[in-house]
C-alpha cells in the first residue's frame, strides 16, 4: 500500500475533497442565513417540535452565570442528564453524566465528578469556550438518551449515533459513529471512535473504520460489525428526509440516535459536515452527489426521493461488499 | 457559478497581469533592478536645533555641511514653520541656512534633514590654505609647562606626525606627567584644545575637524571632533580620543575649522542633536535618487518618496502578503492544521526580529511554560476572560523573566523575545490547553507543529534576500500575490493531505 494515492484515482472513485466541498455544496447551496438553526442546538430543537420531529427531552437552560448556583435544585431528581453548549461545533463541550454516586455524579466513562466541576463545566460554556469563534453561549441540560439495546454492544461507554448526509432532501450516504474507551465515550471519530458504514438501501453495516483503518471488530467490546443492521431504517431516513426541509439547507448532516422506547430522535445538525463518512463507506460522495440531484429534480415528493435513493445507493450482497 | 469563476479569472488576470506589467515597466524604463545586486547604505540626518528664545528678534544660523570626503548628500530638507528662510552661500564649499523671526515666545526647535551615502570609497578632503598658527596667550606658569610638554615631546618624535600621535597619547594615558595634569586641569580638562593650542606652540598648522559618528538608530547624537595636521606636504587626520591616525569610516565631516557650527541671536540654552537612521537600498535606485528625473513619474509615487522610518514600517507590511500567499497554499493545497488561521504569520514576523533559532527556542519555552501554569489556571475554575488576561499577564511575566535571565547569563539574542506579540501567544496557548483537555495531546502536537511549519516557511519565504527586494521596490507585485489568492479561492481539488487521508479507498478497489 503506497503512501499516497493520485489525485485522478481519488477523481474517478468519486471521493469529495475538503474544497469542493466547500466551494462546490456548503458555499454553494447552503445559504448562509440557514446556518443559524443548525447552528444553535436550541433552535434546532423547537424548530423539530413545532415539526412533530422527536428529540431528546430539554431539563433546563442555563443562559447566565448566576442560574449556575441553581443548577443543584434543578437536578436534583434526575441522575442521568448531558449538559451541551447550545451553539457548540464538532462535538466539543458535551457532559454524560449517567448516574449518582452519594454527592457525586458518574461520567459515562465511570470516572467521578463533583458538582464543582460541573458548575465549572457550565460556566465555561456560557463564556463560550466551545462555541464557534467563542461567542457567549447558553447551556442546554437534556436527559440522557435511554439507546435502543440492539446498538449496546456496538458502542463503549456512549451513546452511538447515525449520521447520515443528506443532499437537496435525498438521503446519499449514512454511518454510525460508536464510542470506544480511546474516544472517552465520545462518538466523534478524530478521538478514535469508530465509524460503520451503512447501506442507505438495507440499513446494514458496509464497513468499519477507526483512526481511518479499516476493523473489523469494536476494540473494547470485540462485537464484529458485520452483523449490525440498524432498526427502524426507515423512520431514520424519513427522519433525515425532513430535517432538510425544515432547515433549508441542501447540504446537511443530520445525527439521529436511537431511543429505547421513541425510535429515532433528532440530536442535532450540521451544515458542515465532514468527510469521514467516505472512509467508513469505503466509497466517494461526488456520484452519490450527482445521482441524487437527478433524483432530487425528478421528484418533489419526499416519500419517493427516499424509495429512489434506497435503490440506488445500495450495494447489492454480491457486489463490493468489503470482507469482514 | 460559472459566472463567478469568470469573474474570479477575469479579475485575478486583470490583476496579475497589471502587477507584473507594471513591475517590468519599471524594471525597463526606469532601470530598477529586479535581482537584489549591490547595496547602498544610505543614511538619513537629522539636526535638531533647539532653543528658548529671549526678547527681540530671532537669528539662527546653521552651518551646513558640504559633500566631502566620498560622501554625497542626496537629498536636503528643512522644516522652518513660522520662519523666514534662507540658504546663504558664502563661498563654494562654505554655506549656511538662516531662520529669521521677528518675535517668539516659546521654545523652539527648527530642523534640518538630509541623506547622505558614501559615492566613492577615496577619502581624499580639497587642499586648505596652510596658515602659520598664531601662538597661544598663556599665562607664565601654563607657558612654563607648555614648554616642557612640547620640547620632551619633540625629542622624542621625528616629525609632525609623529608628535601629533605621541602627544595625544601623553593624554590619553591613565598616569600622566605633572605639567600635563596641571595644563589639562588650567584648560578645564578640554583636551581638545590643549592638543590645538600645544601643536600651535610647537609652530605646527592644526585645526578642528567636527562631524558625525554614524551609529544607526542615535537619536539624540552630538558632534565630535577630529584634528587635522598639516605635515609640512600634506594634512593628515588624527582622531584624539584614540590617538588614531586617519578618517574612521564613519565620520561625516560637518565641517573643516573651529567656527561655531550654530549662531543664534536672540535666544539661549541652544543645543544641536541629530538624530541618525540607516537604510540599504540598491544602488541602481540611489543614482536614480540623486538624478532625480522628474519624468519618471511612478517613482515619484514610490514608497522611496516616504520619510525613512516610514519606509522601514512599509518594508515589513509590504511583506505580509507572501506570508498570507504561504498560508493559503498551506492550509487549501497542503491541508496542513493551523490553530489560528493567520498566527503563523505574527509568530513568522516575530522570527524576522528574532533570527529563526532564537525564535523557536523562545517561542516554545514560552508556550511550553505557558501551557504548564495554564494547566494549574484549569483547576481553579476561572471565567473564561479572566482566565485569558491572566494568560496575558503571565506571558509577560514570562517574557520579563525570559530577558532578564538570558542578559544576565550574556545572552544578548533573547531580549528579542519582546517582539513575540503577546496577546497572540497568550491565546495560542490558551487554545492549546483547550484542544489538549478536549482531544488529547495528539491534536495539540498535531495543530502545534502544523502553525510552527507554516510559520517557519512564511518567515523563510519573508526573509528571503530576493523577495525582500522585489516586495519593497515594486509593491505593485501584491496586486499579482491578491490575483493569485483569489484564484486559489476557487481551488476544488485535492489537498495533498487528502491523498494521505483517503489512500485505502484506492488500494480497496
Amino acid at each position: 500500500m503506497s503512501l499516497m494515492v493520485s489525485p485522478f484515482k481519488l477523481n474517478e472513485l468519486g471521493i469529495l475533497g475538503m474544497n469542493k466541498r466547500n466551494i462546490g455544496f456548503i458555499g454553494r447551496y447552503n445559504q448562509r442565513k440557514n446556518y443559524r438553526l443548525a447552528d444553535n442546538k436550541l433552535k434546532t430543537k423547537s424548530a423539530a417540535i413545532a415539526r412533530a420531529i422527536p428529540v431528546p427531552e430539554l431539563i433546563g437552560i442555563v443562559d447566565y452565570q448566576f442560574q449556575i448556583r441553581t443548577l443543584g435544585t434543578l437536578l436534583q431528581d434526575r441522575d442521568a442528564f448531558v449538559i451541551k453548549p447550545s451553539q457548540g461545533s464538532g462535538g466539543k463541550g458535551i457532559l454524560v453524566i449517567v448516574g449518582r454516586e452519594g454527592d457525586k455524579f458518574i461520567k459515562s466513562s465511570g470516572a467521578l465528578i463533583d458538582q464543582g466541576e460541573v458548575h465549572r463545566h457550565s460556566s465555561n460554556i456560557l463564556a463560550g469556550l466551545y462555541s464557534l469563534g467563542g461567542r457567549n453561549d447558553s447551556a442546554m441540560i437534556e436527559a440522557l438518551i435511554d439507546f435502543d439495546p440492539i446498538l449496546k454492544d456496538y458502542s463503549y461507554e456512549g451513546v452511538p449515533d447515525i449520521r447520515v448526509i443528506v443532499f437537496r432532501g435525498v438521503p446519499v450516504m449514512a454511518m454510525i459513529r460508536c464510542a470506544t474507551h480511546s474516544s472517552d465515550g465520545k462518538a466523534n471519530l478524530h478521538q478514535g471512535a469508530v465509524g460503520v458504514g451503512i447501506d442507505i438501501g438495507t440499513g446494514q453495516s458496509i464497513c468499519a473504520v477507526q483512526h481511518n483503518r479499516i476493523v473489523r471488530q469494536h476494540p473494547d467490546t470485540h462485537v464484529y460489525f458485520d452483523s449490525l443492521s440498524i432498526p427502524h431504517w426507515q423512520q431514520v431516513l424519513e427522519l433525515a428526509s425532513g430535517c432538510a426541509g425544515m432547515t433549508g439547507l441542501d447540504y446537511l448532516g443530520v445525527d439521529i440516535v436511537l431511543d429505547r422506547l421513541r425510535g429515532p430522535m433528532l440530536l442535532e445538525l450540521n451544515a458542515r459536515p465532514g468527510l469521514a463518512i467516505q472512509v467508513a463507506n469505503q466509497s466517494g460522495l461526488q456520484h452519490r452527489l450527482l445521482l441524487a440531484a437527478k433524483i432530487a429534480d425528478d421528484c418533489d415528493d419526499a416519500e419517493q426521493k427516499i424509495r429512489l435513493a434506497r435503490q440506488q445507493f445500495t450495494f447489492q450482497p454480491e457486489q463490493l461488499r468489503v470482507d469482514f | 457559478m460559472i459566472n463567478s469563476k469568470i469573474q474570479i479569472a477575469l479579475i485575478s488576470g486583470v490583476l496579475i497581469a497589471l502587477g507584473v506589467g507594471l513591475t517590468l515597466y519599471k524594471a525597463v524604463s526606469l532601470n530598477l533592478p529586479l535581482l537584489p545586486g549591490e547595496y547602498r547604505e544610505v543614511w538619513t540626518v537629522e539636526s535638531k536645533t533647539s532653543f528658548t528664545p529671549t526678547d527681540g528678534p530671532v537669528n539662527v544660523g546653521l552651518r551646513l555641511p558640504a559633500s566631502l570626503a566620498g560622501w554625497t548628500i542626496l537629498d536636503e530638507h528643512f522644516v522652518s514653520s513660522g520662519f523666514g528662510f534662507s540658504i546663504i552661500e558664502e563661498s563654494a564649499t562654505v554655506s549656511t541656512a538662516r531662520w529669521t523671526r521677528q518675535s517668539l515666545d516659546h521654545a523652539t526647535t527648527l530642523y534640518y534633514k538630509m541623506q547622505i551615502y558614501r559615492a566613492r570609497a577615496d577619502r581624499q578632503l580639497p587642499a586648505l590654505a596652510v596658515n602659520k598658527p598664531a601662538q597661544p596667550l598663556l599665562e607664565a606658569d601654563q607657558q612654563a609647562a607648555m614648554d616642557r610638554v612640547v620640547q620632551r615631546v619633540s625629542q622624542q618624535s621625528s616629525d609632525r606626525e609623529s608628535f601629533t600621535l605621541l602627544l595625544m597619547q601623553e593624554l590619553l594615558r591613565e598616569s600622566q606627567d605633572q605639567d600635563i595634569q596641571f595644563l589639562l586641569s588650567s584648560y578645564e580638562n578640554d583636551s581638545l584644545a590643549l592638543i590645538l593650542e600645544s601643536l600651535a606652540s610647537a609652530e605646527i598648522p592644526a585645526h578642528e575637524l567636527r562631524g558625525l559618528e554614524l551609529e544607526d538608530g542615535r537619536r539624540r547624537q552630538t558632534l565630535s571632533s577630529l584634528i587635522e595636521v598639516h605635515t609640512g606636504d600634506k594634512w593628515i587626520i588624527a582622531n584624539p580620543k584614540t590617538a588614531r591616525l586617519g578618517l574612521p569610516d564613519n565620520f561625516f565631516i560637518w565641517q573643516r575649522g573651529g567656527d561655531a557650527i550654530l549662531n543664534l541671536s536672540g535666544g539661549r540654552n541652544s543645543s544641536l542633536e541629530f538624530a541618525l537612521v540607516s537604510n540599504s537600498l540598491p544602488a541602481k535606485a540611489v543614482l536614480g535618487m540623486e538624478q532625480r528625473a522628474e519624468e519618471f513619474a511612478l517613482l515619484d509615487f514610490s514608497i522611496y518618496t516616504l520619510p525613512v522610518e516610514q519606509q522601514g514600517v512599509f518594508k515589513g507590511l509590504l511583506l505580509i502578503p507572501v506570508a498570507a500567499l504561504v498560508v493559503v497554499i498551506m492550509r487549501l493545497l497542503v491541508g496542513v492544521k493551523t490553530s489560528g488561521t493567520f498566527m503563523p504569520i505574527l509568530i513568522a514576523l516575530a522570527f524576522i526580529q528574532t533570527t529563526l533559532v532564537v525564535g523557536l527556542i523562545i517561542f516554545l519555552a514560552l508556550i511550553g511554560s505557558g501551557l504548564w501554569i495554564r494547566s494549574y489556571l484549569s483547576r481553579l475554575n476561572l471565567l473564561l476572560v479572566a482566565r485569558v488576561a491572566t494568560v496575558i499577564i503571565v506571558v509577560i511575566l514570562l517574557m520579563a523573566a525570559l530577558a532578564v535571565t538570558s542578559y544576565k547569563l550574556g545572552l544578548d539574542q533573547i531580549l528579542t523575545v519582546t517582539f513575540f506579540p503577546t496577546v497572540i501567544v497568550a491565546w495560542t496557548i490558551e487554545r492549546m490547553s483547550i484542544l489538549w483537555e478536549e482531544e488529547g495531546g495528539h491534536e495539540v502536537l498535531i495543530q502545534g507543529s502544523g502553525s510552527l511549519l507554516v510559520a517557519v516557511l512564511a518567515y523563510l519565504a519573508m526573509s528571503n534576500r530576493l523577495v525582500e527586494h522585489l516586495t519593497f521596490n515594486f509593491p505593485e507585485l501584491s496586486l499579482s500575490l491578491l490575483g493569485v489568492i483569489l484564484l486559489l479561492g476557487k481551488y476544488t481539488g485535492y489537498r495533498l493531505s487528502e491523498l494521505y487521508r483517503f489512500r485505502d479507498l484506492a488500494s480497496k478497489k
